[in-house]
């Protein structure tokens, strides 16, 4: 049966494929002579590698070589001056402990980790710190700057505020645990000639990278990264462990896999950066907002710095005109942090939004009210109107819903036996981005269409939203559209993240379906057709099998003319249990104001992921490291708590679906990072209403509720 | 590569006699802790002896005495009418245990016979008594917010993970152990150990013996019964504090009560002064406090985990005021 055309409940395109196996992700690809990686990691934290003995390895079954920084082969890039330091395998030097330190390559994965196993290392040791918040505290140690300070009006004009506030936010480390291990597959073939199959938010990312590090002509590699087990964040770059295996099929001449375990994706991968936030605000009586500072410092490696958002968020989400903002990154003897979904506007928002609650408190006005009144018209930031926004319809919307009126402002006032329930609050905001990507449509006689280009997909339905864009504006059929993505092949798009994708490369969908169509009523008006006349009949009248265009697509001026964001509020009930400290989100309101919902079912799933992984950095998650050794303690699924079903409740996810009039043909704004901002304060603030108590470290176990 | 023989038996007999012909053997059951410890490297056997086509499932009542087979898994058990209708107390800590995949394989030996989930002893780069004797304890000063209050030694402050331990701890269950010679049977509550200077042994099993049941004596608990685990998440975590609380009530007044404790020691820990203390008494909120407070003589707490010395009482009195409303 044919789907009906704009039907908007459509079904992930390839739901089916990924629910009865058929979808393909990287490490399943068998390639002929396919032999098999596993990588040595260093036991020590910092220091340089002084001897390395591979010969058991190299003797064991099945091994068919080691390699590491004795017999690498070359990487052009790493053989000049500068550039990174972690230069795999060009470098002796260790940064962190779980630093890959050579990969044995074997006939099946069993002899490779066996072998991996017999690898020693010998190093000469240093000293080392891979707590944060000691280098914080530790005058010697470097502190960078991590954005440029931000200033308006009057600095620190919280100080002299008549109501007043100072507090400090901690974050931990977090991991992003996608389902699916990370790894690739190389193969390197005579003539450098390069095919991988990765696990990419980018495949013209990695693409790009593997012909920068080895100094090959970008034609010569083929990237594949069709379908991705989930990302958030940890595959938005090409990392070390993935041109080790590059280099190691350079070495072999055969094709090589790794799927690193799931405790190297602590170490491998990046994780979200721990951050120590101190906000304060200042407000008069009658709660309009005199001053906001944000100082935040977060966490980075010593061999690459990595920044991000934190801070980004005081400077225009309340109309104040005293701001002031620094970020300053920390360096520890870790590996380098990455963006985890939501990325620094998450941390930021989990210190401003608490701030601003407690604020609330302080005046003893509804935190909601607060807000309100200190919703701006205008980014005082920019000094632009904003492109669209509609948070207080928003805040409406979610309020009834979530029963606020139920809430009472004093904390503790809702008590069933040993559970006190609360309410809590708070507003996530990121930019509404729009790049620039190429999408090529084959429009075809037989009724389809093929829309290409080299996106990708880690999970938000990236196929389901431009298919439905191209079903709207050339009323296909849902089934008679294809999208091809997560082929560097295909024309260019840049990688899925900041919440994008489905801007950018959608406003591309929109302007080869646009093209097309004018391609044919321009072959319907030569042929003396109607104007309306169907395009199979069009094209089979010119007899033609099919008609292509490609477009490249980006903004214009009105990027420069509006300051343009996506906003979700987060409603959240909490049962807290006195006696135990267990926290429990018994309900969730999130209503997200991005613009047209193009994919209401893809998109409602995107606001689903984003409260459960709100609710993990809320109350459960965090990577834990014994700062004695530098090594992680809890890096398995077992200790690690990403929440289970149990903990999350029937989510309510609401949309505004208005479009925003600038950013983009679709008006749609990105949405997958606003899922989770903001969302960890809104549970703190619940948890504040139900006992009182003001929990400002990250994950709120219950030894914290107790404390 | 390290490799192993796998045998397969169908017998006790023939069980024990491969055990004692090879010191380096283990047993295999539902293989939920053994196949990960072997894959972490923190244990290496030689041989293999799977024993799942052992029989010994049953789940079934002799006399007054509940019997269950070492190999009868933890849904088996905890799904089974009679555990239902007369040893609640045990099925609600088996569902509170692991997730339902594992304990559909899980089994009664093997959840018995499971090692610490301290994360010095899984990683083979840091230092463990436990896993490798004189190397010292990594949690002690390190990370030991799930680590004992009770009972701890200056060797190793692991705990015993299990929760169907702890309940059986409490229902005064025995164990039946065979060996080459024949059976014998000890107090469940003497199945595992203290820490001491011996963190290497989790239990008294020796080397050459098999678990092959446990067996419960029918009780008048199974109307205020609770077993509370207080985790980090909802599901698919182990406890901070469990406590498996159950008695028995005539007009208000407790005339019989079990309790114990789990996440809190090198073994199940039993409750035995909070039991005396309140048999005989009514079952009041004030009572039930004393009781905690009595339990936590000689609780000490190593930094992360000083919380418990506060949530161990709580999660008592929560247990017995739960145990109390179920009737
Ligand atoms: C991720 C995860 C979460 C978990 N969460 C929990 C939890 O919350 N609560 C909880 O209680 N448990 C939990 N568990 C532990 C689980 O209950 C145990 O792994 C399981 O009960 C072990 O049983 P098994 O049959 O698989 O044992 P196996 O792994 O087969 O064996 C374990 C040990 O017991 C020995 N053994 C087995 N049977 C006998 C016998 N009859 N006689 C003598 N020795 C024997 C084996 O030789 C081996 O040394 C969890 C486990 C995992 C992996
Ligand atoms: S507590 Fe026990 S198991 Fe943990 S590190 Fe110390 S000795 Fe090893």
């Amino acid at each position: 049966m044919e789907k009906k055309i704009l039907k908007d409940d459509t079904d992930r395109v390839d739901g089916i494929l990924k629910v009865t196996g058929q979808a393909k992700y990287f490490a399943e690809y068998e390639l002929p002579g396919l032999t098999y990686g596993v990588l040595v990691t260093s036991t020590i934290t910092k220091g340089k590698i002084t001897g390395l003995d591979t010969r058991a390895a190299e003797n064991a079954p099945g091994v068919i070589a080691v390699v590491s920084h004795l017999n690498k082969p070359s990487a052009a890039a790493y053989e000049q001056e500068g550039g990174p330091q972690m230069k795999i395998f060009y470098t002796d030097k260790i940064f962190y402990n779980g630093q890959p330190i050579a990969i044995v390559v074997a006939n099946t994965f069993e002899r490779a980790t066996y072998a991996a196993s017999l690898v020693k290392a010998t190093y000469a040791k240093e000293e080392f710190n891979t707590d944060f918040a000691k280098a914080l505290k530790d005058p010697k140690a470097k502190k960078l700057q991590g954005q440029a300070d931000y200033k308006r009006g009057i600095e620190n004009a919280y100080k002299t505020a008549e109501v007043k506030l100072e507090e400090r936010y901690f974050l931990p480390i977090e991991t992003h645990n996608p389902m699916e291990l990370h790894g690739i597959i190389a193969d390197w073939r005579p003539n450098n000639q390069v095919t991988v199959y990765a696990k990419t938010q980018g495949v013209k990312a990695t693409q790009g990278t593997i012909a920068n590090v080895f100094k090959i002509p970008m034609e010569n590699i083929q990237v594949n990264s069709e379908f991705v087990g989930g990302g958030f964040g940890m595959a938005l770059r090409t990392w070390p462990l993935e041109i080790a295996t590059v280099m190691a099929s350079k070495h072999i001449g055969k094709p090589v896999k790794v799927v690193i375990t799931r405790m190297q994706m602590f170490t491998m991968v990046g994780n979200r950066p721990a951050a120590i936030q101190t906000i304060g605000l200042g407000a008069d009586k009658d709660g309009k907002l005199t001053g906001i500072t944000h100082r935040a410092y977060g966490e980075t490696s010593t061999y690459e710095n990595f920044t991000e958002g934190v801070v980004n968020m005081a400077k225009f989400m309340y109309q104040c005109d005293n701001v002031n903002t620094s970020y300053a990154i920390v360096p520890v003897d870790l590996g380098v942090p990455i963006w985890m979904r939501g990325p620094g506007e998450a941390t930021g928002a989990f210190a401003l939004e608490s701030a601003i609650d407690e604020m609330a408190h302080a005046l003893d006005m509804d935190p909601l009210d607060f807000r309100i009144k200190n919703d701006p018209e205008t980014d005082q930031q920019k000094n632009k109107p904003f492109s669209s926004k509609n948070i207080k319809e928003a805040y409406k919307i979610g309020a009834e819903k979530i029963g606020w009126s139920n809430r009472k402002n004093k904390p503790g006032s809702l008590v069933e036996g040993p559970w006190q329930t609360g309410y809590g609050v708070s507003v996530g905001v990121f930019n509404a981005n729009r790049g620039k990507a190429s999408v090529k449509g084959v429009l075809k006689a037989d009724g389809s269409l093929l829309l290409q280009s080299a996106t990708s997909d880690i999970g938000p339905g990236t196929g389901t939203g431009m298919t439905l864009i191209a079903n709207k504006l050339m009323k296909i059929p849902v089934n008679k559209i294809t999208f091809e993505l997560g082929d560097s092949s295909l024309p260019p798009a840049p990688s899925q993240g900041g919440s994008a994708t489905l801007s950018t490369v959608g406003s591309a969908v929109n302007d080869v379906c646009v093209a097309l169509k004018s391609a044919i009523a321009e072959l319907a008006a030569n042929s003396n057709m109607d104007a309306t006349a169907n395009f199979v009949e069009v094209l089979k009248k010119n007899n033609l099998p099919a008609i292509e265009v490609t477009k490249e697509s980006q903004s214009g001026k009105e990027k420069d003319n509006y300051s343009m964001y996506s906003f979700s509020i987060h409603f959240v009930q909490v049962k807290v249990h006195a006696l135990t400290g267990v926290v429990k989100v018994s309900k969730i309101v999130s209503v997200g104001d991005s613009g047209t919902i193009v994919s209401p079912k893809t998109a409602r799933s995107q606001m689903l992921g984003g409260a459960v992984g709100g609710i993990g950095m809320a109350l459960t998650e965090e990577s834990i490291i014994d700062h004695r050794y530098g090594r992680y303690i809890n890096n398995n699924f077992a200790d690690y708590h990403v929440p289970v079903s149990a903990d999350v409740p029937e989510i309510d996810v609401n949309f505004i679906n208005k479009p925003d009039p600038y950013i983009n043909p679709m008006g749609a704004k990105g949405m997958g990072e606003i899922a989770l901002i903001g969302f960890s304060a809104a549970v703190a603030n619940a948890v504040f209403n139900a006992t009182g108590k003001r929990i400002r470290t990250l994950p709120i176990t219950p030894d914290k509720v107790l404390a | 590569m390290i490799n192993f023989q796998y045998l397969r038996t169908t017998s006790v007999k023939s069980a024990i006699a491969l055990l004692l012909k090879d010191k380096n053997a283990k047993f295999l059951a539902g293989g939920t802790n053994l196949i990960d410890l072997m894959k972490r490297g923190v244990t290496a056997p030689e041989k293999l002896i799977d024993i799942n086509h052992v029989p010994l499932k049953q789940i079934e009542q002799i006399g007054n005495k509940i019997h269950i087979g070492a190999l009868a898994t933890n849904t088996a058990v905890a799904d089974h009418a009679l555990i239902k209708e007369k040893l609640p107390l045990l099925s609600w800590a088996l569902q509170a245990g692991a997730s339902a995949q594992l304990r559909n394989v899980a089994t009664v030996g093997g959840n018995m016979m499971q090692r610490t989930r301290c994360g010095y002893f899984y990683d083979t780069e840091m230092p463990c008594n436990k896993r490798q004797p004189g190397t010292g304890c990594g949690a002690m000063e390190g990370f030991n917010r799930m680590h004992a209050i009770f009972g701890t030694s200056e060797k190793c402050i692991a705990v015993h993970p299990s929760d169907m331990c702890v309940a059986l701890t409490a229902l005064d269950a025995e164990v039946v152990l065979a060996n080459g010679k024949g059976e014998r049977k000890i107090a469940f509550k003497d199945f595992h150990r203290l820490a001491g200077d011996t963190p290497q042994l989790d239990n008294n099993l020796k080397a050459d013996e098999m678990i092959i049941r446990v067996e419960i004596p029918v009780n008048n608990l199974a109307k205020n019964y609770h077993y509370l685990k207080v985790r980090d998440r909802a599901s698919y975590a182990f406890a901070l504090v469990s406590v498996a609380a159950a008695f028995e009530l005539n007009n208000n007044k407790i005339t019989d009560i079990r309790l114990a404790m789990g996440g809190v020691a090198h073994k199940p820990w039993r409750l035995t002064a909070s039991e005396n203390f309140l048999k005989g008494k009514e079952a009041t909120l004030s009572n039930f406090e004393k009781a905690a407070e009595l339990a936590m003589t000689g609780a000490k707490g190593f930094g992360e985990n000083n919380f418990k010395l506060k949530l161990a009482p709580n999660t008592i009195i929560e247990a017995l005021n739960l145990a109390k409303s179920k009737a």
